[in-house]
């Protein structure tokens, strides 16, 4: 029996954390208090930085040298790593930031579970960019999904967001840790060309350039501002089209690969709900009530929240009579679902904003499957 | 002239240099950046180090684009955090010399308190702030090291905010190398530098620099010339008689002591974390 924080802790030490870079904030610290246990045993770096803006540079400074990095935070410090996160973007550095979500804007309530972050961890840094976003919803999610974050951000170089539930980072279930070898660990594509034929920002056949460590003969220059394939500052169009063409291109491109959602009973369902993290959990619990009196209720666990799986969720749409979006905010991953969705059934939502979660009785009740 | 003694030079200062990118810089004619950059080469160069293990880290503004030019393993970061940046890459790569170049909004602005961090942790690295007094990429707004009432964009009347003491701070917060030059003494300059970049922990080398475009052209020293010589002014060296230095700026080496680095307390931490971890097996095994 673990916590979703040690989980999360124990799959990044799994998928080959190397290097841990945090500040103290409820409710994630958790995370760090683990780390810095285990790392240095196993000879890794634990660092506690003085405050989240220099954790996120650290863990980026980290990973250029060929450490797999990570750091882990909360709302507040989810904001001030934002500039830092699309320096990441930019650069196509891999790293991965756990965010435990805590309710409302500022200080909020810290320990209360919201999911009012969807919309900031995927558009949180300035610039259009391209990022992915993980969502667990159980304590053994928040160990694969961990590892998963791991493993996407080193194969398309690119920061990866893990959104958590601070009921799932707080609440205590039974995983079972694989043994090593039975994880899918995906190591960083190193060049393996000579140094001067070596483009550190060049196309490649999936958009996803080799990265080279610093220090191991490559000598290449990264830098926030715009570049050219090389890693120079350039103010030509056709350069910086270039980058961004192949920057949405390496997300698009693997979709397949990338969007990680679970069907329950959807294939014959009449009515759906969409959801993540914690508000998944009450969901199953309504299709499994409904079901039980008859009613045609499926559902869609999003584990994947960024980029969305737009497709399937149009599908979906297209064979439904309506979909239900309960979350706890006042309406962000249905902004998602309604695109998706594209006019072709109703969509509502399902809002809960007082620090409790959605209980499946409220799903079905607003859904009108109530006995 | 001794254009021989720099002909000779040449080969190893172009051996630093990036061929593939285009020069000339983005500095202004007479900038002092460029003179630092030369000594930060010629400091290298001096070492005798592999470019492949020398990496240089910069920040935002004039100062950060330097990082661009030189043929090291190079990371221009956000602004002020590239002492950050620095210190994730050093823990990751023990074995680099990794030197950070700064200007004084990066190092005692928005950087601030990364820069006191830094070396109260005596993190290994050598961090090179060049002071020209304004934030020149800007257009010469008032910096944290404007003097007392000069004029600048964003004190059309005069700063009154009192300007900090890059090397004081550093050395109150834990810096064991700490020192101050001026670009007009190219040689004492390069001296501090690879002294601060071949000692073991955090040192901190603040060449003071002129911006003559913007920060000169508020303040009656409108060229490279004119502010060259009023740093050379309102400077002294450190081992000046006390009647000299009254009202000046020390110019020499304020601190070197030899104090353990953040990596040698971190390989303790591991030995005793694994040394722990050892007892708990062997008693879960008795």
């Amino acid at each position: 029996m673990i916590q979703g924080n040690e989980a999360c802790a124990e799959g990044a030490v799994a998928a080959g954390l190397c290097f841990f870079a945090g500040y103290p904030i409820t409710p994630s610290t958790e995370i760090a208090e683990v780390l810095s246990e285990k790392l240095p045993v196993l000879g890794r770096t634990f660092i506690q930085m003085e405050d989240e803006i220099a954790s996120m540079a650290a863990i980026i400074g980290a990973s250029i040298g060929g450490c797999k990095a990570m750091t882990a935070t909360s709302g507040p410090g989810f904001s001030l790593m934002q500039e830092n996160i699309g320096f990441a973007c930019a650069a196509e550095i891999p790293c991965v930031v756990v965010n435990v979500q805590r309710m409302g804007p500022s200080t909020g309530q810290p320990t209360s579970p919201a999911q009012g972050d969807l919309m900031q961890a995927r558009w949180g840094t300035h610039g259009d960019h391209p990022i992915i976003v993980l969502y667990p919803s159980s304590v053994k999610e928040a160990f694969n999904l961990t590892v998963k974050a791991f493993n996407f951000s080193e194969k398309y170089r690119t920061p990866v967001i893990l959104l958590m539930d601070e009921v799932v980072a707080h609440m205590r279930e039974k995983v079972d840790i694989p043994a090593p070898d039975k994880l899918e660990i995906f190591e960083r594509v190193k060049p393996t060309c000579q140094p001067e034929e070596y483009f550190p920002f060049g196309d490649a056949e999936n958009g996803v350039p080799p990265l080279a460590n610093f220090g191991e003969g490559y000598r290449f220059h990264i830098t926030g501002l715009l570049h050219d394939k090389m890693g120079f500052p350039t103010l030509r169009a056709d350069e910086i089209l270039a980058w961004y063409e192949r920057v949405f291109r390496k997300i698009n491109s693997n979709l397949e690969d990338i969007l990680l959602y679970e069907d329950v009973m959807i294939e014959d369902a009449e009515y759906a709900i969409i959801a993540c993290g914690i508000s998944a959990r009450s969901a199953r619990a309504a299709v499994r009530q409904a079901r039980a009196a008859g009613k045609k209720l499926g559902m869609v666990k999003l584990l994947t929240i960024t980029p969305f799986p737009d497709k399937h969720i149009n599908e979906i749409a297209s064979k439904v009579k309506n979909i239900l979006v309960p979350e706890l905010n006042f309406g962000q991953l249905i902004l998602d679902v309604q695109r998706a969705a594209k006019g072709q059934c109703e969509v509502n939502g399902l809002n809960r904003v007082d620090g409790e979660i959605i209980t499946p009785g409220q799903i079905l009740e607003r859904m009108g499957l109530k006995n | 002239m001794d254009t021989c003694a720099d002909e000779r030079e040449m080969p190893s200062v172009y051996h630093y240099l990036r061929q593939n990118k285009k020069f000339p810089t983005v500095w202004c004619p007479g900038c002092g950046i460029g003179i630092v950059l030369k000594a930060i080469i010629r400091a290298v160069a001096d070492l005798g180090l592999d470019k492949d293990k020398v990496a240089m880290v910069s920040g935002i503004g004039c100062s950060g684009r330097m990082a661009a030019y030189v043929d090291f393993n190079t990371l221009h970061t956000t602004h002020g955090r590239a002492l950050s940046f620095a210190t994730g890459l050093k823990l990751a790569k023990p074995e680099m010399k990794v030197i950070v170049v700064m200007g004084d909004g990066d190092a005692m602005a928005i950087g601030g308190n990364h820069f006191i961090h830094t070396a109260a942790r005596n993190m290994d690295i050598a961090a090179i702030v060049i002071n020209n007094l304004t934030y020149g990429l800007t257009r010469g707004q008032y910096s944290p090291t404007t003097p007392f009432g000069s004029v600048a964009a964003t004190a059309p009347y005069g700063s009154i905010d009192q300007p900090f003491d890059i090397c004081k701070t550093a050395e109150a917060a834990g810096a064991t190398f700490v020192a101050r030059s001026v670009v007009t003494y190219v040689l004492e300059a390069e001296k501090f530098i690879a002294r601060a970049i071949d000692k073991k922990g955090f040192s901190v080398v603040e060449i003071m620099s002129n911006c003559h475009t913007y920060f000169g052209r508020s303040n009656q020293k409108a060229t490279a010339l004119q502010m060259m010589n009023w740093l050379k002014d309102i400077t002294v060296p450190a081992s000046a008689k006390a009647e000299e230095k009254a009202g000046k700026l020390e110019r020499g080496i304020f601190v070197d002591k030899e104090l353990p680095d953040y990596l040698e307390h971190y390989k303790e931490v591991v030995r005793k974390a694994q040394e722990m971890r050892e007892k708990e097996i062997h008693h879960d095994h008795s």
